[in-house]
């Protein structure tokens, strides 16, 4: 019998790693979307055990939602980083610096 | 403790340590190819947890969206950029106390929200497993298509509208592109386009 702290455990190993990789990739901005990706996969797990232990279907649709719109918001940052790459030729975040004063 | 149950926990465990290890494989890789096919993994070990948990639908369209769609337009959008990945290895050392200190704290802080204390089996118990005519896809449908219709719709339109925009920023600018200038077009005087000519006449040929 798998207890419900279980998968809350592993969302928050999930996160944390993600937040570990926001942390130490701080140069490029596609590894950065991939760890966003992570963390959202860890919340993601937090609703369906929730879902599953409390017996309520609603926590799945929550789930269903997160994923739209997780995919458009990947869509259009991969548009973002293309046109970034085009107009900079780096994707280093370190040297996106224009905005600095 | 029955069979079922032992290869549910092995089933459990397994997955778990190996969603654990493709995590640590994304941030630690320095090659981003590397890090998606990691990423990759895990979701995959993800949906079998989550077929763990009888949500069979969203397992499935884990690995259809994300796998099937999201991570190959990483990969795509990776392969396409010509990045060099010698650099971001300087960083990593620097930051990795940082990191780990960050981490390990929101970590063990959440560790001691989600404690087997405050949700463990005898807070919540396991629900009993569902008959062999439960539908996952049917039940999920059915609140989809009547409780939850609206917001059905407006995902439907946000990912149109994240289509439109994703099209619009990354179509190429093409600079020779014959557009009207209504301003040009309005201000012309008559001067600009009519040339009167002076022609003379020829003399009658008999």
């Amino acid at each position: 019998m798998i207890a419900l702290s279980n998968y809350l455990i592993l969302g928050a190993i999930l996160f944390s790693l993600s937040i570990a990789g926001f942390v130490l990739n701080r140069r490029n901005v596609i590894t950065l979307l991939m760890c966003v990706e992570l963390m959202l996969l860890a919340v993601n797990m937090n609703f369906i055990a929730f879902s599953h232990y409390l017996n309520d279907i609603k926590g799945q649709v929550f789930v269903f939602f997160i994923l739209t719109v997780a995919a458009a918001e990947t869509a259009i940052g991969l548009a973002i980083v293309v046109l970034l790459y085009r107009n900079k030729k780096t994707i280093d975040v370190q040297e996106l610096d224009s905005l600095k004063g | 403790m029955t069979i079922p149950h032992i290869i549910e926990q092995v089933v459990f465990y397994f997955s778990a340590i190996m969603v654990v290890i493709s995590g640590i494989m994304v941030i630690a890789q320095r090659n981003p190819v590397r890090g998606a096919l990691a990423l990759v993994l895990a979701f995959v070990f993800s949906a079998v947890l989550w077929i763990l948990l009888e949500s069979e639908f969203l397992a499935l369209a884990l690995i259809f969206v994300y796998v099937g769609a999201v991570m190959t337009l990483f990969l795509f959008v990776v392969m396409m950029l010509d990045m060099d990945i010698e650099p971001m290895k300087r960083n990593f050392v620097r930051y990795l106390p940082i990191g780990l200190f960050i981490s390990v704290l929101v970590l063990a802080f959440m560790i001691y929200v989600v404690a087997p204390e405050h949700f463990g089996l005898s807070k919540y118990a396991k629900p009993l497993h569902a008959s062999a005519a439960y539908s996952n896809v049917k039940e999920l449908g059915h609140v989809l298509y009547t409780k939850f219709v609206y917001p059905f719709e407006l995902a439907a339109v946000l990912l149109l509208v994240a289509m439109v925009s994703a099209i619009s920023l990354a179509l190429p600018v093409v600079r020779e592109r014959k557009l009207q200038n209504p301003a040009e077009q309005v201000m012309v005087k008559r001067e600009d386009r009519i040339r009167l000519v002076n022609v003379p006449s020829e003399k009658r040929i008999d």
